[in-house]
């Protein structure tokens, strides 16, 4: 049983289509990307998923069920227009939204405290939410979210107005729910924080899917017949290679139709070149974006 | 507990903890508290000082006006000529004086003379006058009992009767008017307040994007259920705490205000009309402030849009003494109809005159049928902007997508 399953969702606004006959489905226990531009379609797709909007037409399943309040209880949302009861302390909105998702108050404060302190936050519990920065209120979020021990976590620009530091610590919590075997949506328009934290993704422009699956197959698809070289020296003339492209910290190879990087390292090697990088050129998903996005248009 | 409990709870824990609910909850029995002290303190100061004998001068032209100089604490001197009573006058010995000219018997005009800029002459000083003028005109002609009757010939005591003839358990009276008068007020003071909460709060989870992370967990029906249920018993417990600090109250007025205490009545039907205008008329608000409360970006510009509906509800209050004048005003009759006046209207008028049990029913169902038609609009209104940030839609934009969606 897919933890998601959408099937050709549409959804209309006054003036736009939002979301284009869209289907995907997500695994359990795997972390998917939902990937593209601000107004692609997003943050739509995701509320169709939560039932806050009706689509015009197509169906979801989460969790093996059309979603009602006992589903609610086991997916965690952290939406992108979020916040917290700012007169409320820390330790109380966490408790009363986790009561919102079913959990015992007892529980959820015991909860709130151990996940407090595995952030270092726990000196905050009785502070005010207005009296927290951005970052520690997204901090608490995300405790939010994921609280009640939820089997599908949705996440919709987690990263956004997020420092380094904290955003080294999100990163951190989602490779924990990861490893605890939970599926895991993330969507942003960051698609660098994507390749490094995903395993499969939908990329979506205009309500469309543009590319949909495997990161890796999708990138090795993409992948164009040239290395990466930074090596002490000049290598010269190298058979198989027609044409160089240097930039500041290495040289890019295109190779011929017939070479392969092997032959090209092997080379090298042979000729006692001492190299400091070798790398087979692999686009990022920003480059594969804008490639797509382009032939689209 | 339900999730709807759960955020009944929450928002009824969280209403009684504000600043604003606490304030107002003890502002109204301090504020009696207040008016009662103040009232006991006037009446006593002015009650214990030396009754001070007035004099008032008068020069009778007109001749015979010599007997029943003294009128209460007034004392009537005669001068001879205008000049003597002026100089007395300057001189401080009167207060004022006036003069019964020779055709006073053919023209009645007495001419008042004072050092005081007045609107009119005083209603006890013209009551003085007249009493004198009568009491010598008759002097002699009829027996003292019968000159008593004539300057006080009025004493009225009504009784209602039922159509068969027998007392009516139910008089009427200012004391009617005191209890229903008293709930109207913390009606409209209540359910203002209690849309005031529901627009603020909404608006407070709209500016703070807490709405989306709600509807994660709970449904729409969910959290306005919740929010109405809380906010409305908080508003119902404010009217409570006013209520039970009512009998004090009137305790300590009793002891101020005297007799008129006991003359207070509860209309028959008060009661029961009570609760249900108050649990309709929070209906129809909490309704309005909810659909108010989803098309508004934020709290301010929700209350102000709330406005709207709660002046209406003092409405009849502003009007009501024009109701004790006019009681069968077909205005009135508007009033009870019009379901965001109908509430108070009918509970000010219970007190003062019959509601014909034809304009109850029909008020009645109309209030019911707007908070049907209300809710319907407000849970689309809140599907559609809840989750809508930035500039409130116009109210073109608003009856368009009310319509399609």
């Amino acid at each position: 049983m897919p933890a998601v399953e959408v099937s050709r969702i549409i959804k209309s606004f006054a003036d736009k289509t939002a979301v284009d006959d869209l289907s995907f489905s997500v695994a359990q226990g795997e972390m998917f990307g939902l990937i593209g531009p601000n107004g692609a379609g997003k943050t739509t797709t995701i509320r169709i998923m939560m039932d806050i909007i009706k689509p015009d037409s197509g169906e979801v399943t989460i969790l093996g069920e059309k979603l009602s309040e006992a589903t609610k209880n086991r997916l965690g949302y952290l939406p992108e227009e979020r916040g917290l009861y700012k007169k409320l302390s820390v330790l109380e909105s966490i408790v009363y939204l986790a009561s919102l998702k079913g959990m015992d108050k007892h529980l959820a404060r015991e909860k709130a405290e151990e996940l407090l302190n595995q952030t270092g936050m726990l000196a905050t519990k009785k502070k005010k939410i207005e009296e927290l920065s951005r970052g520690m209120g997204q901090i608490i979020q995300l405790i939010v979210t994921i609280i009640h021990d939820p089997e599908l976590v949705i996440l919709d620009e987690p990263f956004a107005g997020l420092d380094p530091v904290n955003t080294e610590l999100l990163k951190g919590m989602l490779a924990d729910l990861r490893n605890q075997g939970k599926a895991v949506i993330l969507s942003t328009h960051q698609m660098n924080q994507v390749e490094e934290l995903c395993d499969r993704i939908l990329m979506i422009n205009n309500g469309q899917a543009v590319l949909y699956g495997d990161l890796s197959e999708i990138k090795s698809r993409y992948r164009g017949n040239s290395v990466l070289l930074d090596c002490t020296g000049e290598p010269g003339e190298i058979p198989g290679v027609t044409a160089k492209r240097t930039s500041k910290s290495y040289t890019e190879l295109i190779l011929d139709s017939e070479t392969i990087p092997q032959h090209v390292l092997t080379y090298l090697v042979s000729r006692g070149m001492v190299i400091n990088r070798f790398e087979v050129a692999t686009p990022s998903l920003n480059e594969i974006f804008l490639k797509e996005v382009g032939k689209k248009s | 507990m339900s999730k709807t409990q759960l955020i009944f709870r929450h928002e009824f824990l969280n209403t009684i903890k504000r600043k604003g609910f606490i304030i107002m909850t003890l502002i109204v029995p301090v504020l009696a508290l207040i008016a009662i002290g103040v009232f006991h303190l006037i009446s006593t100061t002015s009650e214990t000082p030396v009754v001070e004998t007035t004099t008032i001068g008068y020069v009778d032209e007109a001749g015979g006006f010599d007997q029943y100089t003294t009128q209460g604490d007034i004392e009537l001197v005669r001068f001879d000529t205008s000049d003597d009573a002026t100089a007395a006058l300057i001189n401080g010995d009167v207060s004022e004086y006036f003069v019964v000219p020779p055709d006073y018997m053919s023209t009645g005009v007495i001419n008042h003379y004072t050092l005081e800029r007045q609107l009119e002459t005083p209603p006890v000083i013209a009551m003085v006058i007249k009493n004198f003028l009568t009491s010598n005109l008759l002097s002699e002609k009829v027996p003292p009992e019968t000159v008593y009757r004539i300057e006080s010939p009025l004493n009225l005591v009504v009784t209602r009767l039922t159509e068969t003839g027998e007392v009516a358990t139910e008089q009427g009276g200012f004391g009617n008017v005191i209890i229903p008068g008293i709930f109207s007020l913390l009606l409209a003071l209540s359910l203002t307040l209690s849309s005031t909460y529901l627009v603020q709060g909404l608006g407070d989870e709209k500016e703070s994007r807490l709405i989306e992370v709600l509807l994660s967990s709970v449904s729409t029906r969910q959290l306005l259920t919740g929010k109405v249920l809380g906010l409305g018993a908080a508003g119902l417990l404010q009217v409570a705490v006013w209520l039970a600090s009512a009998p004090l109250l009137l305790n300590l007025a009793s002891s101020t205000f005297g007799g008129f205490i006991s003359t207070i009545q509860l209309p028959a039907n008060f009661l029961v009309l009570g609760i249900v205008y108050f649990i309709l008329g929070y209906s129809l608000f909490a309704s309005l402030s909810a659909g108010i409360g989803a098309i508004s970006p934020n709290a301010r510009e929700g209350q102000q849009l709330s406005m709207i509906y709660t002046l209406l509800a003092f409405v009849p209050l502003w009007f009501s003494s024009l109701l004790f004048i006019f009681p069968n005003s077909p205005i009135w009759v508007a009033l009870t109809i019009f379901p965001v006046t109908a509430p108070i209207a009918a509970m000010l008028r219970l007190g003062v005159s019959d509601i014909a049990a034809w304009e109850l029913a029909v008020s009645i169902a109309v209030l019911v049928l707007s908070i049907i038609l209300v809710m319907f609009l407000a849970i689309k209104a809140f599907r559609i902007y809840l989750l809508m940030y930035g500039k409130r839609p116009n109210w073109g934009e608003i009856i368009q997508n009310l319509r399609s969606g």
